[in-house]
């Protein structure tokens, strides 16, 4: 780094443009980039590498079987089920959040941002286990649950409950920064025009929104199809009834059929590039 | 301004806009329902959680060594995503090159995916016959199924928060304070070290704290590559999640509750963090 003082003076002597004195010399600027580049290649592309090599490792044939396999398809529709349900009502939820968060000014705000942040702060674990908590066999309404032959522990239910949770600051985190900087011009205008509250919504702030909204929902939904901890929690893994994908990878892996568990996870890993395809789309016609 | 919309509002505030009312009662009401509501069932408790119960759990050797354990890797993954973020960060936002667009939608892929997919694939990488693991084992090192594992995992997770809190920053750094410290003759290191890295400190402070909470909530990335040793390669989330299968609801919230804790530190943290960062940008 002593190099890099000693290499700057002259740039000063010269009296050159001020925006090459203060940049790196080449070298430099190629070893940093080199450097993120190795670190980048370390941390991110080899695992995404290695899911697709070990899924193919024993060949097409054994991966199509996994991917084909009943526990696998029904895994596969119970994670699409459980994000139907997830993703739009926090989808909705997180619009009404933002609207009432970012076009009024009111005591608590900041308070109710903050409590909006709570299922990013928590553990997953403990996402999945306050609902065991709530609605297990010792929990509050167990008793009267059983009673009622109502199962939402070790079931669906419980799955959608805890996916709800850990899903649900998304969009109104993507909303809220962008609302707030919008501020409410366009909808007042809106208002001395004689505009009412959906027309108001539907026609000046949505779209405005659409792109920070959609992205938010893209990530919504890929927690929703890939959370782990607070699912496996409540679920009770039980094959063909209420094993979503991730946990599906778990118990083949677990269970030393690496192939297979690989095969799974390359169908969540798909689901992972076309959200962050998606993402980089909606940010580009955002900037626009 | 409409004469309906100056209706009393409490602060004589005029509220243009209409549905903070109904706007309002759904976004408490839903977050009661969802957020508020089940996370008290672990304050509110009827495990037959009393005051002797949870501190003979909080202070057992094995949760006090789970608590260790979860700190530790989450502080170290976090320190080491913080220098590896602000490399990242600084290339991404000073530097043009082939292929920065796709280095940059790379970043964002711990978000997107799955914490089990993380999981199988970092412990294939580290085990004594995976890529890294089989080079490591010959000098005696043990990736998988160690602190170091779970370490490794916690970066891959944490590292994303790190580069887009510093990102922004930095493309809004102004550049005259830097191109007048190189005509002062100062060179382009103390420039970053007096210049530079001071607007950068609050944001690098975000995203450690930002990666550091993850990292001690994390559950889906670690258990496969930890292998799950109590006392030494224990995470306290795991023990949650061991505590639960043995049906012991009161242990398991005793855990639960000091991990809420350090979490709910982190998180108030973050925003004082936050609010500062802001405060400094202005």
């Amino acid at each position: 780094m002593a190099e890099i003082i000693s290499d700057a003076v002259p740039a000063v002597k010269r009296y050159g443009p001020s925006s090459s004195a203060a940049a790196e010399k080449p070298w430099v600027k190629w070893t940093f980039i080199s450097l993120a580049g190795l670190v980048l290649l370390w941390l991110i592309v080899l695992p995404l590498i290695t899911v697709m090599s070990e899924a193919l490792k024993k060949g097409w044939d054994v991966y199509l079987a996994a991917l084909s396999d009943p526990d696998a398809l029904s895994a596969l529709r119970l994670t699409l089920l459980v994000a139907a349900i997830a993703v739009p009502l926090n989808s909705i939820f997180g619009v009404i959040a933002a609207w009432t968060l970012t076009k009024f000014r009111f005591r608590g705000k900041n308070l109710l941002i903050t409590l909006l942040d709570l299922p990013f702060a928590v553990s997953p674990v403990i996402g999945g286990l306050i609902f065991v908590l709530i609605f297990g066999r010792q929990g509050w309404l167990g008793p009267w649950l059983e009673s009622h032959d109502i199962k939402i522990i070790f079931a669906v239910p419980g799955i959608v409950l805890a996916t709800l949770f850990v899903t649900f600051p998304f969009v109104a985190k993507e909303l809220i920064p962008l609302m707030e900087e919008q501020g409410t011009k366009e909808e007042e205008a809106a208002v001395t025009l004689g505009a009412r509250g959906w027309q108001i919504f539907w026609r000046v702030t949505l779209p405005n929104i659409k792109w920070g909204l959609l992205y938010g929902i893209i990530l919504c939904n890929a927690r929703a199809m890939g959370e782990f901890g607070a699912v496996s929690v409540v679920s009770g893994h039980i094959r063909g009834e209420t094993n979503t994908l991730p946990l599906h990878v778990e118990i083949l892996y677990n269970e030393y059929q690496f192939s297979a568990s690989f095969a799974v996870a390359s169908l969540l890993l798909l689901l992972a590039v076309i959200t962050l395809l998606l993402k980089h789309w909606f940010t580009r016609k955002n900037a626009h | 301004m409409t004469v309906v919309s100056v209706r009393k509002q409490g602060r004589n505030q005029r509220r243009v806009l209409p549905g903070f009312g109904i706007g309002m009662g759904l976004t408490v009401l839903y977050m009661s329902l969802i957020v508020l509501v089940p996370l008290s069932a672990l304050l509110l408790n009827q495990t037959g959680l009393t005051w002797e119960k949870f501190w003979s759990v909080a202070t057992d050797p094995r949760v006090l060594a789970s608590y260790r354990v979860s700190l530790t890797t989450a502080s170290l993954a976090a320190l080491a995503d913080t220098i590896l973020g602000l490399l990242l960060a600084w290339v991404l936002v000073r530097y043009d090159f082939p292929g920065k667009k796709i280095w940059d939608a790379l970043i964002d892929l711990p978000f997107a995916l799955p914490t089990a997919v993380a999981g199988v694939a970092l412990t294939a990488i580290y085990s004594y016959n995976g890529w890294i693991g089989s080079l490591l084992e010959p000098l005696g090192i043990k990736a998988a199924f160690s602190p170091l594992g779970i370490t490794l995992a916690l970066m891959f997770i944490g590292i994303p928060f790190v580069v887009r809190t510093v990102q922004p920053v930095l493309e809004d750094a102004e550049r005259d304070t830097e191109e007048a410290a190189a005509t002062l003759g100062a060179g382009r290191w103390r420039t970053f070290c007096t210049i530079i890295l001071p607007g950068l400190l609050p944001p690098l402070l975000t995203g450690f704290a930002l990666a550091f909470a993850r990292g001690i909530g994390e559950y889906g990335s670690v258990v496969f590559i930890s292998g799950n040793m109590p006392m030494k390669t224990e995470i306290a989330p795991l023990l949650i999640m061991t505590k639960l299968e043995q049906f012991d609801y009161a242990g398991a919230t005793a855990v639960a509750l000091i991990l809420l804790l350090i979490s709910f530190a982190l998180l108030l943290g973050i925003n004082l963090l936050q609010h500062w960062s802001r405060k400094t940008a202005r």
